[in-house]
């Protein structure tokens, strides 16, 4: 049989890589060296970030959210972690034929008061309407451009071993709140995903001044995958405290019924957040006082050995912390 | 905030005082069974094995669903899914396990309506949203699965639901512990006893069975101090106390189980023998639908042919599930067998040996 897309390549994890590397580089080359997830340009002098997202969420309407929301803190997530102030964002609307117009306004409604709170303009936009079946509800990918700053760029090449390891709160909310919202969970918890633009965040810690050497937000694959993806980038190694790590209470019990692992599940309002020891406790103090970052915590650090590689730190001793290869699935036993 | 009931399990001071002794044990040498694939996840996630001295052996036992369902299982659920308006209901693990030929993932790209579910229970709507379909369900699971899955049956069968059927591979625990105490190959000096299944079964079995067997076992839960307690408990069994089965995770097991669950589970199976995946048939080891429920058979229903096991591959799962050879063992294993191109079952669920080997290599290695 032909080898065929499957569900794992979209994960974000290994084959996601792979898939990246071996189709998409392969033709398209790399046009941009930047190492962040979004594109470092020059257009007529003027530097700028250069990002694109789609969104395929089921269900759509979650606590915390809807496509829309998430829509617009995705791209602009991405621009802000390399240091570029978002300024216009374009997007693009696929509707199954059927879908509610009150629930296309609501999405739209969320999606203008997210950009409003960001300062970006939605500036461009497509709209295409397929017939009933061949889409699940609503998609939406916006692209967004961003102007880099001269004095703040942050950049995976810039990590350095002895680098503080600072997550700006709890992990997995996203990804579980997702997970509950789903029609055949018959579950109860009180858990709301932490959807959010992590613009103000960046505000506070460019304006603080402090050396901010990588940032990243930990989606899809969870900040397992994403500290992974520095590690290489950067060519560090990087271990991490399990204890140090905050995870409500809610969600480590969600997880330990259903067999999943929080460091696994995604996030869609946190940053991974790399700076010099020396300035991590300031780094702290900027982030409690956002609104969006109150439970930040340091929960590693950057070293020499194993390059590429992250490692755990549990109660009993040290493990290799792999990136997400394939969907963790619940428990059967 | 809310009260965290395992947190005494993973306190450092205890985990190192027990970590202490066990590292000064001198006692004859031991292998010790983690028969449950959650307790090989967990002792992997928590690098026991690198903490145990060299006298002191872990080997990962039979304890995970997914790993001892047959490929003639596999095959029939694929052939299942060929059928038109037909809907397989599954919980997640076993989509990816391949068959003799081919896997349930293969046949959903090639639009087989398969559908993940999180409990049996939403086949109810599943059945009432889509009448005009035949649901199956894919029952496989030990004891903590198996009541639920009766319990669907019984609703269905209250309820009147007549587009429901189920594929049964349940196993039953004693049964395959029975199987390896017989075995001559393997020799087990200590039992870690899985702690989902015994808050169902509870211990009696446990204790009537290491009467016969003279194997000690600890019925444990799944923090470190909780596995590290465990094999305590089976040093001190080994080596002077009498043999004899410790309930270390009282907090949720009883001596009688769940008497509730027990009785849900007689009323809709009886027992049955039952072909486990790289073990071979094991008599009186599996759960059929008592004949009150054929109409919830799908062997019966589906007029289903019968589908025999292949076991004709360079795959060592076997192997690795009686605790015959680790899974680095296997000549396949991180190879050509990874969790994203699975050969043998073990590689597929997250608790089976070799996927929480390949997730939780260690440093070291």
């Amino acid at each position: 049989m032909d080898k065929v897309i499957t569900l794992s390549h979209g994960n974000g994890g290994r084959l996601t890589w792979e898939l990246i590397t071996n189709i998409f580089v392969r033709h398209f080359g790399r046009q941009t060296v930047g190492a962040n997830d979004a594109a470092e340009l020059i257009l007529d002098n003027n530097e700028i970030a250069f990002t694109t997202d789609s969104f395929v969420i089921s269900p759509i309407f979650f606590p915390g959210g809807n496509i829309g929301k998430l829509a617009v803190c995705g791209t602009v997530n991405d621009l802000v972690c390399g240091g570029a102030v978002p300024a216009y964002l374009s997007c693009g609307f696929i509707i199954e034929e059927g879908f509610s117009i009150e629930k296309l306004d609501e999405i739209v409604e969320s999606m203008a008061k997210t950009a409003a709170e960001c300062y970006i303009k939605i500036v461009a936009g497509d709209t295409k309407i397929v017939p009933h079946g061949k889409a699940d509800g609503i998609f939406i990918n916006t692209s967004g451009i961003g102007i880099m700053c001269d004095d703040f760029r942050p950049n995976p090449a810039c990590i350095t071993p002895g680098d503080t390891i600072i997550i700006t709160g709890t992990i997995g909310d996203h990804g579980c709140a997702v997970m509950l919202a789903r029609e055949s969970f018959n579950f109860k918890a009180d858990i709301i995903s932490d959807c959010a633009p992590m613009v103000s965040v960046v505000n506070d810690l460019a304006a603080s001044g402090l050396q901010i050497n990588a940032m990243r937000d930990p989606t899809r694959g969870g900040i397992a995958t994403t500290l992974n993806e520095l590690a290489a980038q950067s060519n560090t190694g990087m271990i991490l405290r399990e204890d140090d790590i905050p995870v409500k209470n809610e969600i480590r019990g969600f997880c330990e019924l259903l067999g999943l692992d929080p460091l696994y599940l995604a996030n869609e309002g946190k940053l991974i957040i790399i700076c010099p020891r020396n300035v991590a406790n300031e780094v702290l103090q900027v982030l409690c006082n956002n609104k969006y970052s109150q439970q930040a915590a340091i929960i590693g650090s950057v070293t020499n050995e194993p390059a590429g590689k992250v490692l755990l730190q549990t109660v009993t001793g040290k493990r290799i912390l792999d990136m997400q290869t394939i969907e963790q699935t619940p428990r059967i036993c | 905030m809310m009260f965290d009931i395992n947190k005494p399990f993973r306190d450092p001071v205890v985990i190192n005082a027990e970590i202490e002794k066990i590292q000064s044990y001198s006692g004859r040498p031991l292998a010790i069974m983690e028969v449950c694939g959650t307790h090989t996840m967990a002792v992997m996630r928590y690098g026991i094995r690198d903490l145990l001295p060299a006298n002191v052996r872990l080997i990962s036992g039979p304890g995970c669903p997914v790993c001892v369902t047959g490929t003639s299982y596999i095959d029939a659920a694929c052939y299942i899914a060929k059928m038109p308006n037909t809907i397989i209901a599954t919980f997640g693990d076993l989509i990816r396990v391949p068959g003799s030929s081919t896997s349930l993932t293969q046949m959903r790209m090639q639009g087989a309506d398969i559908r993940t579910v999180y409990s049996p229970l939403d086949c109810i709507k599943l059945c009432t949203d889509n009448p005009d379909k035949i649901v199956v369900f894919l029952a496989v699971g030990f004891e903590t699965t198996i009541p639920v899955t009766a319990l669907t049956i019984l609703k269905m069968y209250e309820m009147l639901i007549n587009n429901f059927v189920m594929l049964t591979a349940h196993k039953t625990m004693p049964a395959a512990l029975n199987a390896l105490a017989n075995d001559k190959e393997i020799k087990i000096d200590g039992l870690i006893l899985p702690g989902h299944v015994s808050a169902i079964i509870g211990t009696n079995f446990y204790s009537e069975f290491c009467a016969r067997t003279g194997i000690p076992g600890a019925v444990t839960g799944f923090e470190p101090a909780d596995i590290l307690a465990s094999i305590l408990s089976i040093m001190r069994h080994c080596n002077g106390e009498i043999a004899g089965v410790d309930n270390l995770y009282s907090r949720v097991v009883k001596k009688d189980g769940n008497i509730h669950a027990l009785a849900v589970i007689d009323e809709v199976y009886e027992p049955c023998d039952a072909v486990w995946r790289g073990i071979g048939n094991i008599p009186g080891s599996g759960l059929k639908l008592r004949k009150k429920y054929d109409h919830h058979d799908a062997e019966i229903r589906l007029n289903l042919p019968t589908f025999t096991d292949d076991e004709n591959t360079p795959c060592r799962c076997g192997e690795v599930l009686r605790g015959k050879i680790t899974p680095a063992d296997c000549p396949l294993y991180a190879e050509s067998c990874t969790p994203e191109n699975p050969i043998g079952a073990c590689m597929v669920s997250s608790e089976g040996a070799c996927a929480a080997y390949y997730r939780y290599k260690r440093e070291s290695k």
